[in-house]
C-alpha cells in the first residue's frame, strides 16, 4: 500500500519550491497589509534602542563570550558525524557486518573526540 | 482506509482535461500554496489559544473566555490587533538583515510544515531523504534568530540570540541522533516509507527500550529546540526582556510569535511521525476487527490528534519545571543527552541486527 503522490506530482522539488514561495508570500503579504492599515507617527525618541529608559552605552554589536564559539565548533564536529551516519543508517541491513565494522571505527573516533573535549574542559561553562 | 490521493488525482485529471500539463501543475501548486497558508495560520491561531488555555488550567484560572464562545476567537482578535499596531522605524538597526530575519524564520517553519505526513496521500513534499530535508530546513530557523538578534543592535537581543543559537545547535544533535535511531529501525529516510513501516505497529511499540529512550530524548531536545518550557533562556523575561525579538514591533514581532508556535506543532508532528506512526491508525497485530474499526477514523484526524496531544506534553513541561541556567542547559545536552543518544543508537543497531524488532 503506497499512498499516491499529491496531485500526481512525482518531482518533490517543485513542491519544495512551492512551500518556499508560500513562506515568502506569507511574510510579504502580512507586511504589506500591516503597512497599509497600521498607523504611523514619527518621534525621535521612538527610534532609540530598547533600554531601561536610559541611552545605550557603547557599541551593541560588541564582542561576545568565546564559550558560544566553542560550542558551535563542537556542534560542527558532531553534526558532520550525524550527516555521515544517515546514509549508513538507511542501508544498515544491506551493508551488514562489513558496514558495521567501518562505522564502528568512525564512531569510536568521534566518541574519543567527545571524551577529549570533555577531559579538556570544553564542555564546562566558565 | 480512505486515500486522499484519489481525490487529488481526480482534481489533477480534471485540470489536465482543461489545460496543458505545465499549467495544470502551476494551478495545483497554487492550490497547495493556498492550502498551506490556510492551515499554517489556522493552526497557529489554534495553538496560541491552546497554549493559553492549558496554561490557565494548570494555574487554576479560566484563561481567555471573553471573545467568542469559550474564548475561541481570542487569538483571531489578537491577530487583528497585532496587524494594526505601528511598525516602529528604528534608527540604529541594520535594516536589510532586520527585515530578512522574519523571512528566514517563517520559511524554515513553512518548509518543515510541508514535509509532515498530513494524511494518507496528503503528504505534500515526499523526498526520498524526507526526514533529512526536514532537519536541514529546521536549522535555517537558527540563522533567522541570530540575524534578528544581531541586526537589532541592542544588547538584550544580542545575548538572547547567542543563547538561542548555542541552545538550538546543541539540541539539534540530540534530535539528529534520535532521528537516526528511528531511521535505523525504519530502514528509510522517506517520510512516506517511515509511516508505511508502522502499518502493523507503531515504532514506539516495535522498537523496544531503544525507541522509548529515543522518544524521551527527542521530547526534551524538541522542547529546547523550540525555545520553550524550562529551556526558554533566550527569552527569559526577567533577564532579557524578550530576547532576540525585543526590537521588533507589530506584525514583525508577530512572525516570530507565529513561527514559535508552529515550531511547537512541527516538533510534535515529527515526534508523532517517528514514534506514533504519523497518520497511521493504531494497529495491533492479530486484532483484525479492531484494526478495521480504527481504519474508519480519517488519517488527518489521527495525525492532528497525535500532534496536539504530544504538544500538550511540551506545554505541560513549561508550567512544571523551573527555568535552567545556561551552564545547566549545555551540560544537560553535552554530558547527558548526547552520550545517552550515542549509546541508544548502538542499542538500536543491536536490536535491529538481532531481529528483535519484528
Amino acid at each position: 500500500m503506497i499512498p499516491l503522490a499529491i496531485f500526481g506530482i512525482e518531482t518533490p522539488g517543485i513542491l519544495a519550491i512551492t512551500a518556499l514561495v508560500t513562506g515568502i508570500a506569507l511574510v510579504f503579504l502580512a507586511m504589506w497589509i500591516a503597512g497599509m492599515i497600521s498607523p504611523r507617527s514619527f518621534n525621535p525618541q521612538k527610534g532609540e534602542p530598547y533600554e531601561c529608559g536610559i541611552p545605550t552605552r557603547g557599541e551593541s554589536m560588541a564582542q561576545f563570550k568565546v564559550g558560544y564559539y566553542l560550542f558551535a565548533i563542537l556542534f560542527l564536529m558532531f553534526d558532520v558525524e550525524t550527516v555521515f551516519l544517515f546514509p549508513w543508517a538507511v542501508r544498515m541491513r544491506a551493508l551488514g557486518f562489513d558496514g558495521l565494522i567501518s562505522i564502528a571505527v568512525f564512531f569510536t573516533i568521534l566518541v574519543l573526540g567527545l571524551v577529549y573535549a570533555w577531559r579538556k574542559g570544553a564542555l564546562e561553562w566558565k | 482506509m480512505q486515500d486522499f490521493g484519489i481525490i487529488t488525482n481526480s482534481i489533477h485529471e480534471f485540470f489536465l482535461s482543461l489545460m496543458p500539463s505545465w499549467a495544470a501543475v502551476l494551478c495545483e501548486c497554487i492550490i497547495i500554496g493556498l492550502g498551506l497558508l490556510l492551515v499554517y495560520s489556522v493552526l497557529a491561531l489554534f495553538y496560541i489559544l491552546y497554549e493559553r488555555k492549558l496554561c490557565a488550567y494548570v494555574q487554576c484560572r479560566l484563561g481567555p473566555n471573553r471573545v467568542g464562545p469559550w474564548g475561541l476567537l481570542q487569538s483571531v482578535a489578537d491577530m487583528f490587533k497585532i496587524l494594526i499596531k505601528e511598525l516602529i522605524e528604528l534608527r540604529h538597526i541594520d535594516k536589510f538583515l532586520f527585515a530578512l530575519a522574519p523571512y528566514l524564520v517563517i520559511i524554515a517553519s513553512m518548509m518543515c510544515f510541508a514535509v509532515l505526513p498530513w494524511g494518507n496521500g496528503l503528504q505534500i513534499i515526499d523526498f526520498n531523504i524526507g526526514i533529512f530535508f526536514l532537519l536541514a530546513c529546521s536549522s535555517i530557523g537558527v540563522l533567522g534568530i541570530l540575524l534578528a538578534g544581531w541586526s537589532s543592535n541592542n544588547k538584550f537581543t544580542l545575548i538572547g540570540a547567542l543563547r538561542s543559537g548555542a541552545q538550538m545547535v546543541s539540541y539539534e544533535l540530540s534530535i539528529g541522533l534520535s532521528v537516526i535511531t528511528m531511521v535505523v529501525l525504519a530502514g528509510s529516510m522517506s517520510v512516506g516509507d517511515i509511516v508505511a513501516a508502522q502499518a502493523d505497529a507503531w515504532f514506539i511499540f516495535k522498537g523496544h527500550i531503544a525507541a522509548l529512550i529515543a522518544f524521551v530524548i527527542y521530547m526534551i531536545a524538541g522542547t529546547a529546540e523550540t525555545n520553550r518550557g524550562p529551556f526558554d533562556l533566550p527569552e527569559a523575561e526577567s533577564e532579557l526582556t524578550a530576547g532576540y525579538h525585543t526590537e521588533y514591533s507589530g506584525i514583525h514581532f508577530g512572525f516570530f510569535y507565529l513561527a514559535e508556535y508552529l515550531n511547537l506543532f512541527i516538533v510534535s508532528g515529527v515526534a508523532s511521525l517517528l514514534f506514533f506512526g504519523g497518520w497511521m491508525p493504531l494497529h495491533i497485530p492479530g486484532w483484525e476487527a479492531f484494526n478495521h474499526i480504527m481504519d474508519y477514523i480519517p488519517s488527518v484526524i489521527w495525525f492532528l490528534g497525535k500532534a496536539v496531544v504530544l504538544s500538550a506534553i511540551i506545554i505541560w513541561f513549561k508550567w512544571t519545571f523551573p527555568r535552567l541556567r545556561i551552564d545547566q542547559l549545555l551540560s544537560l545536552e553535552w554530558k547527558y543527552l548526547l552520550p545517552i543518544g550515542l549509546f541508544n543508537l548502538v542499542l538500536m543497531v543491536v536490536i535491529v541486527l538481532l531481529g528483535w524488532h519484528i
